[in-house]
């Protein structure tokens, strides 16, 4: 599916400073009955931020208006745990755009890629940086430039450069997906078949 | 310069390489499911192409289904649809699919080595991420987001940077009670959940080599859990003998040509590995989790760490704890539980229901426990009552139920309720897995039943002792 292009964002971001942030947390399982890929960022953290009965929880992040933006800023290991790419369309459909943490969870870095959403991941220390300067001020802007891979805290201008693969930043700087990188290889792809034990 | 096993069947399916960018990966079978295909099929109606290899692919449902009345409609009216969407998808791109009642019905990852879909040397994906588990048989296997499954719809191939290889060896014996559920929360709980992220591991050792094929299985399937991409084990006679026979599996000549192919799948002796890690079989206990994520687990006679002994994450390891409702340097033996499960595609398999019934048999279930017995397939459901499993978990006042994920997962009704305290052989201990406020306690088949027969968590080999005498 094809998704904007991404470039440079601009944006105050979200803290969420809790570490092994998994798949379940981030949408819970029984949200996963679609089958449409709309309304997911509806349930983004749902059981950490309403109760049961559907009243929001007061201190979880998302419930506080001093947060906003597209950027959500998670401890170590984030998105650790079951594949669901639910997860990913929830981030992108609650609106974020960007996901910075000291460690992503490898399928759920795979499957932000795919749609979109870039996962930045900085050192332990500038992660600790950016914490910092949020709760100092929850309007501190941060700068995420793809084209020269690099994340700035725009105030104190305290920066670091972050790694991509280089075709799937390509990509992302194109709204590309690899689907249509593959299609064009079908007859490649075929002969392949052919030669193969199973 | 020498390959591992990994590099060899890595490398036979790399239909392109991308310069500073993933490999283009040829995949032999994809297993689907209803839960995270609908969106990749419907990504295929939008682009108006067909599936490339429907012979390639297979379809059951398992995620979101009852476990009890599977011959009545599904009532809940979302499960129903997303199985309905499974149904028409399947039928409309010529794909085989198992939907419920089918004889080969059951957990996608139950079915595939038992339909002879898994074959070592193979490339196997599913939008699932315990799909590690057919690593069992030499095959790389691993799990995918629903842009992937699109993918593989359409391409069979995946793109995929090569992972990192590493290497876990573990020799000795294992003592008994100790069994493969052990052995592998024995290793998360020493690498932690992120410990292997980036790698794919291979499984090497004594340990493994004496071990079942579904005891291979619940080790690879739990792979994922210590972030690996998937882990895999070579194959040898154990593995071509599960094999052989079996439905899709290859015969007469081809089975020939693939049993030459096949005794080539192992690591060279000089092939050196990103990262090698070796335990002593000897010294791993029965196992239990007391956390929220599978690699808080400990030996079932210890105490729970205390969180200054912990590297970093104190805040997180306490609220772990306290939404465990459990302190710090407590014992977890005697802990009064109200849930069992006994399931999944971790320990859904027949030697699982038969280390069960080892215990249970002869004995009752706790009164105050809620038992939820769900085999992984109709084929194990067959076989739990052909050895007399059956029989002899019925007079211990327990029921199975139907094929399916069922708690592991909670999609369906079989969730835990708020506060309550379920010891699972499923994968996950995720706050919420098993339900909302669900608290679970991952552990072995044998002490599942020790835990359902005594109410409250037990060591297994007190009653496995107590039946020898
Ligand atoms: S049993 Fe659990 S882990 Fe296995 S396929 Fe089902 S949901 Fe996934």
């Amino acid at each position: 599916m094809a998704y904007d292009k991404f470039t440079v964002l601009k944006s105050t971001a979200v803290p969420l400073p809790i570490e092994n942030v998994d798949t379940d947390q981030i949408i819970p399982a029984r949200f996963l009955k679609a089958t449409e890929r709309e309304g997911f960022g509806e349930n983004l953290f749902r059981d950490w931020r309403y109760n049961p009965d559907g009243s929001p929880k007061e201190h979880f992040v998302l419930n506080n208006p001093r947060y906003q933006g597209q950027i959500l800023v998670g401890g170590k290991n984030f998105g650790s745990g079951s594949s669901r790419e639910h997860a990913a369309w929830a981030i992108y459909d609650y609106g974020f755009r960007c996901v910075v943490s000291s460690f992503f969870a490898d399928i759920f870095r795979n499957n932000c890629l795919n749609i979109g959403v870039l996962p930045v991941q900085v050192s332990a220390g500038f992660l600790e940086n950016i914490f910092q300067a949020i709760e100092a001020d929850p309007g501190a802007v941060l700068e995420v430039d793809l084209p020269n891979q690099r994340i700035t805290l725009t105030d104190s201008g305290l920066s670091e450069s972050f790694e991509i693969n280089g075709y799937k930043k390509q990509n992302m700087l194109n709204g590309f997906d690899d689907i249509d990188y593959l299609l064009n290889m079908k007859a490649e792809i075929e002969t392949f078949a052919t030669r193969l034990p199973h | 310069m020498s390959k591992t096993l990994f590099d060899k069947v890595w490398d036979s399916h790399v239909v392109h390489r991308i310069e500073n960018g993933p490999d283009v990966l040829f995949i032999d079978r994809h297993l689907v499911h209803e839960v995270t295909s609908p969106v990749a099929f419907l990504g295929l109606k939008n682009r108006g192409i067909p599936v490339l290899y429907p012979e390639r692919t297979f379809a059951t449902a398992d995620h979101n289904t009852p476990t009890r009345n599977q011959h009545l409609p599904v009532k809940d009216p979302l499960s129903a649809n997303q199985l309905k969407a499974l149904e028409e998808n399947a039928h409309r791109h010529g794909i085989p699919y198992w939907g419920l009642g089918h004889e080969k019905n059951g957990i996608v990852h139950v079915i595939g080595p038992e339909n002879g879909i898994t074959v070592p040397g193979a490339t196997i994906v599913c939008g699932d991420s315990h799909t590690s588990t057919h690593g069992a048989f030499g095959a790389i296997a691993f799990g995918i987001g629903t842009s992937e499954v699109e993918m593989v719809l359409a391409t069979q191939c995946i793109m995929q940077p090569k992972p990192k290889s590493m290497r876990i060896t573990i020799d000795g014996v294992l003592s008994e009670g100790v069994t493969p559920k052990d052995v592998a929360l024995f290793i998360i709980s020493r690498l932690s959940t992120s410990g292997a992220t980036g790698y794919f591991v291979e499984y090497a050792g004594e340990v493994f080599r004496n071990m079942s094929m579904e005891g291979r299985m619940t080790v690879c399937n739990l792979s994922i859990e210590m972030g690996a991409r998937g882990g895999m084990i070579a194959p040898d006679d154990k593995t071509f003998d599960y094999v052989k026979g079996r439905e899709y599996a290859p015969k007469g000549a081809a089975w020939d040509r693939a049993m030459a192919y096949w005794k080539t799948l192992h690591s060279e002796p000089g092939a050196t590995f990103d990262r090698e890690v070796s335990f002593d079989g000897d010294e791993i206990e029965p196992m239990i989790t007391y956390g929220t994520n599978p690699g808080m687990g400990m030996g079932i006679s210890g105490a729970i760490p205390r969180a200054e002994s912990l590297e970093g994450g104190v805040a997180t390891y306490k609220k772990s704890l306290a939404y465990m409702d459990f302190q710090e340097g407590e014992a977890m033996l005697g802990k009064k539980i109200d849930f069992v499960f006994l399931g999944s595609c971790t320990n859904g398999r027949i030697e699982d229901f038969r280390a069960f019934a080892r215990v249970v048999k002869g004995r009752k279930k706790a009164p105050h426990v809620t038992a939820w017995l769900v085999p992984g397939s109709h084929k194990v459901e067959a076989a739990i009552r052909e050895e007399g499993i059956l029989d002899i978990l019925e007079k211990a006042g327990f029921e199975l139920r139907e094929p399916g994920c069922s708690a592991c997962l909670a999609m369906n009704d079989d969730k835990i309720p708020a506060g309550k305290y379920a010891v699972s052989t499923s994968n996950r201990n995720f706050e919420g897995r098993q339900g909302p406020g669900a608290r679970t306690l991952l552990a072995s088949p044998l002490v599942a039943a020790a835990a359902a027969v005594t109410g409250k968590v037990t060591d297994p080999r007190e009653l496995l002792v107590s039946e020898l005498v």
